[in-house]
């Protein structure tokens, strides 16, 4: 097969496992009320897997990021987490601040 | 058929000072330019996150056709760390229900379910009138949606002018702006205990196994923080 036709099977492929998930939740949706506790429990089954793919993006990050000491990120995190909450939760400030400040720290 | 004031609505949120603009920017350019890396053209590029928007199933797939990995093999894979759009699915959607509006609605607008478009759904979706909710929501996910495919264009067009330091840098800023909205969304005890317990569980389980790590980490931690809340009344 092609590479150029490989990629786009794969894209297929990527996409439909993602729209599954996606598209089961809203069927089930239909099931759920918002004052059951099957509704509480699955808003808490979604921020703690949620946190679980945060916390691995830090401790073990793919990609790029790998690059970088692990004290590093996790210096540039706490900073980060701090500046919003002393900004009053601004989110733009720490985001911007994230990437220039780990630029800086991995070039020492 | 689609309540225009309240679609706005959704669409502005990517303004202001929490403004998702920045980090999906950061964290979209950075994919167009490793998608050119594996091989990607342009309008393969722009299709992925078209059709796929949602990044670490993209990371996946790039990565999973770099060591040649089968169609299965990265089906699974991707199946496997996009799982979490389920349960964030039910988690938000019954919060939009409405009689009045028509299922359609719910079933395309599904597609635009991704972490950043769900955070400012969740922190925002009280201050809407029920009955327009879902409008509110496919505002926040069309700004979130065309951010991301717009961005994923830009980062395949810039790819030779960014160098290793700039996309170590522009990495960062997703996992930081999540972990800032998740604090934000602390507001009750179990949310709070699900977001420690996962943060601490997800890495652990990952030293056992990559694959089933986010799955087991969420169950657990979610099941615990559940169990927790409901004891306490809250």
């Amino acid at each position: 097969m092609e590479s150029s036709q490989i990629i786009i099977l794969a894209i297929i492929a990527t996409s439909l496992a993602t729209f599954i998930s996606r598209f089961m939740g809203a069927l089930t949706s239909e099931k759920v009320s918002v004052k059951s506790k099957l509704f509480q429990w699955f808003n808490c089954v979604a921020y703690s897997t949620l946190a679980a793919l945060l916390g691995r993006m830090i401790i073990f990050p793919a990609g790029v990021l790998s690059d970088s000491d692990l004290i590093i990120r996790l210096i540039v995190l706490v900073t980060c987490v701090s500046i919003f909450i002393l900004s009053k939760k601004n989110l733009v400030l720490p985001t911007i601040f994230s990437a220039i400040f780990l630029s800086l720290l991995i070039n020492l | 058929m689609i309540n225009q004031k309240v679609f706005f609505q959704g669409l502005k949120s990517l303004k202001g000072s929490k403004s998702p603009a920045i980090p999906l920017a950061a964290c979209f350019v950075a994919l167009g330019a490793l998608l050119k890396d594996a091989g990607f053209n342009l309008q393969q590029s722009a299709a992925s996150s078209l059709f796929t928007y949602a990044l670490p199933g993209q990371l996946v797939m790039a990565e999973s056709l770099l060591v040649g990995a089968s169609l299965v093999n990265i089906f699974i894979a991707v199946w496997l760390v996009n799982f979490r759009l389920y349960p964030m699915t039910v988690s938000l959607f019954p919060l939009l229900e409405h009689k009045a509006q028509p299922k359609w609605k719910y079933y395309l607008s599904c597609h635009f379910l991704a972490v950043t478009s769900w955070l400012i759904a969740k922190d925002g979706y009280k201050k809407i009138d029920k009955k327009h909710r879902i409008d509110f929501w496919i505002g926040i996910g069309i700004g979130t949606w065309t951010t991301a495919i717009l961005m994923t264009v830009l980062g395949y067009l810039a790819a030779d002018y960014l160098n290793k330091d700039m996309l170590v840098g522009l990495a960062i800023v997703n996992p930081v702006y999540f972990f800032c909205m998740m604090i934000g969304a602390m507001k009750n005890l179990s949310i709070s205990i699900a977001v420690v317990g996962g943060t601490i569980l997800g890495p652990l389980i990952y030293l056992v196994s990559t694959e089933w790590a986010l799955l087991f980490a969420g169950l657990i931690a979610g099941t615990i923080a559940f169990l927790f809340g409901d004891q306490n009344g809250k």
